[in-house]
């Protein structure tokens, strides 16, 4: 896999399978993104985008396929040509890194907002309170939101505790940002503020992979977009191509009905 | 309505204003009277009653009354305290993937939920009948405990163990309810950020259980302070214990009583508002303002104690 040649992709995910008692989500899922590419995935609601998003942190486990987060496999260890499964501690150490950003933000609400995105640096990387206090602030700042640091989540709009959410995932210095529908659970007049902070990671050449419904945001950030249909990939391009002249029957009639 | 005063409200109505007369509500009137008239009744019962009041603030302090109240106050927390950390541990069993853990919690609360406090404390105490000896050997010979059951299991530990294995049931269901309540996204959050189970747990998702978990443990709580007179069938001296051995001798059995029911309103008292602090500290995560951990909020609370009570802070 380490051929000196190429580069490495960020993320490799191989036949990713996964079922939910009867039916199968998703049915061999391959997907490959490069360091600071942002992919848009897309597609009808049922699709198995979510689920898949959740397999590449593994809050899914996978039936099947393997999924490699900068050339370690995700929810397991490699050994004698063997893949074994990992004990939930140590998936925990190998989340660190991999953000990801909730539809229903997540924030914990018996913190404040400093301490939400203080949470993990001091709790998971051991970061002295006093440096992750003065870090959280600043990507606080970042996002807009250091003068509510000590707001607690209930008193912010679905906005703001977005891009409170976004600051903490930040806050553990990923390789890579998995958006889960980052913006189906806002108004519609709050949806700009957080697709702004998202255009302003995706400028800054972080890796990021989302889940969305906007496609003006796909259209204007990705670069690449995968559509899903059923748990399987149906095409995946450019947004150029894929938005604007789609090859795939499914792909424009999925179009037309929301743009 | 006499003409008169339709002139007059048509005159006032253009510029001035009409006074207001608040409808009178008589029967508050009379059911307050109702009520203060029914007390009076009950004091002078009580003032003819055979009772001698001087002598029980005396009794409050006999020493062997203030043995009884460390008793059930030492019996109630040590049994509390525990029930509350065997409560954890099956209630978290019973949410276990592991199929044999559910089925061990499940049948751990079945079996201390369903018996009568008095019979597994009866219980017990009369261990010693089936075992003569505890003992734990070690594996290479030796023991690291070989004792008489006698020995071990006073009256005392004999209670200890009714009460909180009784109690642990109920508090393995409470702090159930309590997990339950905080929403799957909590640890899902806690796991993105890379923390373990027990990480997720201790920091995220047990803190937001609080709010389900304190009133329903306030509550047994003051139960187990009054349940522990149990303790007196088998001769443990707690408060009630402590009241009979002092009128088994003076006869004076209504006071001794009246001195172990003021201790108890106190104790239960003092529960309370302790109740009503953590439940404010750890219910402070939709409101505005006091930063800090649940506890050092308590504190603060506790420092600057409110003049007003207010549920709707």
């Amino acid at each position: 896999m380490s051929d000196a040649g190429l580069e490495q992709p960020l993320l490799r995910a191989v036949g990713v399978r996964k079922r939910f008692g009867d039916t199968e989500v998703l049915r061999g899922i391959d997907l490959t993104v490069s360091k600071g590419k942002v992919v848009c995935l897309l597609g009808p609601s049922g699709a198995g985008k979510s689920t898949f998003l959740r397999c590449i942190n593994h809050l899914e486990t996978i039936d099947g396929g393997q999924v490699w987060v900068d050339g370690e496999p995700i929810g397991f260890r490699l050994r004698h040509g063997k893949l074994y499964e990992l004990p939930e501690r140590e998936v925990a150490k190998q989340r660190r890194h991999i953000g990801m950003v909730f539809q229903r933000f997540n924030l914990f609400a018996h913190r404040t907002v400093l301490e939400n995105v203080a949470e993990g640096p001091v709790r998971v990387l051991g970061v002295a309170t006093g440096d992750a206090r003065r870090e959280a602030l600043a990507l606080l700042d970042r996002v807009g939101l250091a003068h509510r640091a000590d707001a607690y989540p209930g008193q912010l709009s679905g906005g703001q505790q977005q891009r409170v959410a976004i600051a903490r995932s930040l806050a553990m210095r990923p390789k890579l940002m998995l958006f889960d529908e980052p913006t189906s659970a806002l108004d519609p007049e709050l949806v700009g503020e957080v697709l702004e902070v998202m255009r302003a990671l995706a400028a800054e050449d972080m890796t990021m992979i989302v889940v969305t419904h906007e496609m003006g945001f796909a259209r204007e950030v990705a670069d690449e977009v995968v559509f899903m249909v059923d748990g399987a990939v149906v095409e995946t391009g450019p947004p150029s191509q894929v938005l604007a002249a789609p090859r795939h029957e499914r792909t424009r009639q999925f179009l037309a009905r929301v743009l | 309505m006499a003409e008169a005063d339709v002139q007059d409200g048509r005159a006032l109505a253009v510029g001035g204003e009409l006074p207001i007369v608040r409808l009178r509500h008589w029967g508050r009137w009379v059911s307050g009277v109702v009520v203060l008239g029914l007390l009076a009744l009950l004091g002078v019962a009580l003032a003819q009653a055979q009772v001698q009041y001087g002598s029980v603030p005396e009794f409050l302090w006999y020493r062997v009354i203030l043995v009884g109240l460390l008793n059930t106050v030492v019996l109630a927390v040590v049994a509390q305290g525990s029930a509350i950390v065997i409560g954890v541990v099956i209630a978290l069993m019973r949410r276990s993937v592991n199929p044999v853990a559910r089925w061990f919690a499940a049948a751990y609360i079945w079996l201390f939920r369903g018996l009568p406090v008095l019979l597994q404390i009866l219980i017990w105490y009369n261990l010693a009948l089936v075992f003569t000896y505890i003992s734990i050997p070690l594996p290479f010979g030796g023991y690291l405990l070989h004792e008489q059951t006698n020995v071990l299991v006073t009256a005392f530990v004999a209670a200890l163990l009714g009460l909180a294995l009784n109690e642990s049931a109920y508090m393995a269901e409470i702090v159930r309810a309590g997990l339950n309540s905080v929403d799957q996204g909590q640890a899902e959050a806690a796991k993105s950020i890379g923390m373990g189970p027990l990480l997720t747990l201790r920091r995220v998702v047990l803190p937001q259980a609080m709010r389900v978990i304190i009133p329903p443990t306030g509550n047994d709580f003051i139960n187990m302070l009054k349940g522990t007179s149990i303790a007196s069938v088998i001769g443990v001296t707690e408060l009630i214990h402590a009241a009979n051995n002092i009128s088994s001798n003076n006869l004076l059995v209504m006071e001794t009583l009246l001195a172990a029911a003021i201790w108890y309103m106190v104790v239960v008292t003092v529960a309370g508002v302790g109740q009503h602090y953590l439940e404010r500290a750890f219910d402070a995560a939709d409101r505005t303002g006091s930063a800090g951990g649940p506890w050092s909020r308590a504190a603060r609370a506790l420092r600057t104690a409110p003049t007003v009570r207010s549920r709707d802070v």
